[in-house]
């Protein structure tokens, strides 16, 4: 029986990266999902939270609550947005509100997790997106989906299950420097920050340096776009969805 | 404190090369060491004691300060109560008055840093003298620590070279062990002739009296036994019930901070010399400073007295990491200074540094007392919107419980509606103006049509207006320092899933 979620796409996604939350739906489906997209979504709230204006981001929160609330599962494709739902909403929500927020959290996973780890649909990803032969790729573990939703191997799996060569870099746990808000404070610590990243990426030689999610991507592509260091950025789910039968 | 802004002081620090080569190399080794002390099987149930004894400990401070001085005062230690820094200075100078002191050794103290205890003992023509190496080269500079553990870190071989030639009055060589052989020799001289000796304190355990340093090079030992009277300055949450606690906190501090099983030295004063002893002070006075600490208990800000200042947060900081101490402007610098420093002050100082993180974690991570230094951050960051303390009198934040012991009654307070709202920042015009803003776009965007139509209006102004223009956008433009802008995808993905027939995938 097909399992029902709701894609949470985040509003990076929407606006400037469709091809992830395109390849997240084709993956979701792939694993035997039906795929449901709220059309009352919008965005997590974590620019207003990071930005230190906590009441913007508990408006936001309790749409999202609303929105998500009628579906099973919820699934993103991004680890930050989902740490946000998972660690933020029920501190800057109060008595019920946080505690359907908590409820909510139980169910709402980051894209990989959710396909390794709920869904146990490695395999099946594998046969329906086979990578090119000989293909590398780098990891970086965005930092709140590491350490907040303890995410290391799922994106990992999917890729080595679908031929990928895994070279990591020397510090994959090192943050790529976007944070948010801080990326547009703080040019000149963050950028920096990129090509610290980047450059290990580099050092690896791999293909693709992939993360799963939209925001420190953008980033170290922006980036890469104005130095030429560094493998090219990529989404786990697109590079998957690029090899999508 | 400089008029730079936090910007500037980062872009200078990131273009100092001597400064770029020390920090990647000492917060690689350092880091290395703190992240091992997190995953390390035997370290993993230190933490979860050490995090426990130091929340027993917040829980009834005030019940085991009382403890601990009526302790100290049975052993005949003088104890002194320090509201703020310059309480806590007066205190010192009057000691140092009292007892005709002239020349002052100092252990490194982080507490005395804060109170700038030395410039006040100077211009009462007191010679204070740094006996850490590493404090003693800073002395000399002139500058603050740039690390709490490694005060001058960003200093380069030469760079002491020269420090020490002028002390020495000829040229020494760029050689370690020629600079450490003056060093010694030269401290070793005022050790002698100190009449007081001033130290920190790690730890003070309640049962015993026991007062506890950790050194690596042995001077906390020399300031504690030589001079005839001893000062320490104990910022009031170094206090622990137990003297066996320090079995748990002695090896996680020292472990988290360099990677030691125990610092090559631990001094343990119990008291002034007594009759028959052949060493220690004659007088031995404990300043207790708060320096608005205890107004933080009951808020969520109180998981920063828990903090044993083992500088394991700045050495995994990728902020730190690239912009190094000074940059920070403040005694305490990296995640858990960009923290303390707006605390301490009671917000009138380091109201930029919350925003100097990305917010990453891995301070919180490898914390061995488990605090949540990301999340007090961007906490900071809203209560600080405000002129003022940051801490309010009623915190509208839940409790953090990182140790899983959470009253299950305490609930969250609801932040929203009650928002402070007020001026803020240095304009309070741009302040407001930011908090409506924010509290529009909020509401705009709980609203499905709301999101759709100025997404697609941002979108269209995105694709069409020329990039000279987008480019001097607020925000856009911070971003474009350095980035490419992202140029909005000529279709949405919600479009797209809508036409997903058409598009056949």
């Amino acid at each position: 029986m097909a399992v029902e979620v709701a894609l949470f796409v985040t509003c990076l996604v929407d606006q400037l990266a469709p091809e992830a939350g395109i390849a997240a739906v084709r993956l979701l489906e792939a694993a035997g999902c039906r795929v449901a997209f709220p059309e009352a979504q919008s965005c997590c709230g974590q620019p207003a939270l990071n930005t230190g204006e906590p009441e913007a981001a508990a408006v936001l929160a309790r749409h999202f609550v609303e929105v998500f609330e009628p579906y099973e599962a919820v699934v993103t494709p991004s680890g930050s947005c989902a740490a946000m739902v998972h660690h933020w909403y029920p501190r800057i929500l109060g008595g019920a509100w946080a505690e359907r927020a908590e409820a909510l959290a139980r169910r709402t996973y980051e894209l990989t997790s959710f396909l390794v780890d709920r869904l146990g649909a490695t395999q099946d990803i594998a046969r329906a997106a086979p990578l090119e032969p000989g293909l590398t790729v780098t990891v970086h573990d965005a930092c709140h989906g590491l350490r907040v939703l303890g995410l290391k191997t799922s994106g990992r799996q999917l890729l080595e299950a679908a031929g990928a060569t895994l070279v990591e870099m020397a510090e994959p746990e090192q943050c790529c420097g976007f944070g948010g808000t801080f990326a547009a404070k703080h040019p000149e610590i963050s950028a920096p920050m990129a090509d610290d990243k980047l450059a290990q990426a580099a050092a690896t030689g791999a293909d693709y340096v992939v993360a799963c999610d939209s925001g420190c991507l953008l980033h170290l592509a922006g980036r890469r776009r104005r130095t030429g260091e560094g493998p090219e950025p990529v989404h786990v789910a697109e590079l998957l969805g690029r090899a999508l039968r | 404190m400089t008029t730079e802004s936090l910007a500037e002081r980062a872009r200078r620090a990131i273009g100092d090369e001597n400064l770029q080569t020390a920090l990647a190399k000492v917060t690689a080794a350092l880091g290395a060491e703190g992240t091992a002390a997190r995953t390390d099987p035997d370290m993993v149930e230190r933490r979860r004691r050490g995090a426990a004894i130091r929340r027993e400990v917040l829980a009834d401070l005030d019940g085991w300060l009382d403890r601990l001085q009526t302790r100290f005062e049975s052993l005949g230690i003088t104890v002194h109560r320090a509201a703020g820094p310059e309480e806590a200075r007066q205190i010192v100078l009057g000691i140092a008055r009292e007892e005709g002191v002239r020349l002052a050794v100092k252990s490194k103290s982080m507490a005395t840093e804060e109170i700038h205890l030395n410039a006040a003992l100077e211009a009462e023509g007191v010679e204070v003298v740094e006996t850490d190496l590493g404090e003693y080269i800073i002395q000399l500079a002139r500058e603050m620590p740039s690390h709490i553990i490694a005060p001058a870190v960003h200093k380069t071989v030469p760079q002491v070279a020269r420090l020490f030639s002028e002390v020495a009055g000829e040229s020494l060589p760029d050689d370690r062990t020629a600079l450490c052989a003056f060093a010694r020799q030269r401290l070793r001289s005022k050790f002698l002739a100190a009449d007081m000796g001033i130290t920190g304190v790690n730890f003070a355990a309640v049962d015993t009296g026991t007062i506890v340093l950790v050194t690596n090079e042995g001077n906390g030992r020399m300031c504690t036994s030589l001079p005839r009277v001893h000062v320490a300055v104990m910022p009031v949450e170094k206090v622990i019930p137990r003297f066996e606690d320090l079995g748990v906190l002695l090896p996680l501090l020292t472990r988290t901070a360099t990677g030691q099983r125990l610092s090559t030295y631990v001094s343990m004063v119990t008291g002034p010399r007594r009759a028959g002893e052949v060493d220690g002070p004659e007088k031995l006075h404990v300043v207790f400073l708060d320096h608005n600490r205890r107004s933080l208990l009951g808020t969520p800000y109180e998981e920063m007295l828990c903090c044993i200042r083992c500088g394991a947060c700045l050495n995994v900081c990728p902020v730190y990491r690239r912009i190094g101490g000074h940059a920070y402007d403040a005694v305490y610098s990296g995640p858990m200074g960009a923290v303390l420093t707006p605390l301490l002050s009671g917000g009138t100082e380091g109201r930029d540094l919350p925003d100097a993180s990305s917010l990453c974690g891995a301070c919180s991570e490898v914390c061995p007392v488990g605090i949540p230094l990301a999340d007090l951050l961007v906490r900071l960051r809203a209560d600080l919107r405000d002129p003022g303390p940051a801490v309010p009198a009623a915190a509208p934040w839940p409790r953090h419980d990182p140790i899983g012991n959470a009253d299950p009654s305490a609930k969250a307070v609801e932040v929203a509606g009650d928002a402070p709202g007020g001026p803020g920042e240095t304009r309070p015009g741009v302040r407001a103006a930011r908090h409506l803003g924010f509290q529009a776009w909020a509401h705009l965007w709980s609203s499905p049509t709301g999101y759709r139509l100025s997404a697609a209006a941002a979108r269209r102004l995105g694709r069409l207006t020329p990039p000279a223009l987008i480019r001097r956008t607020p925000l856009v433009s911070a971003w474009g320092q350095g980035r490419d802008i992202p140029l909005p995808a000529p279709r949405s993905f919600r479009q797209r899933f809508a036409a997903r027939q058409e598009e056949g995938w």
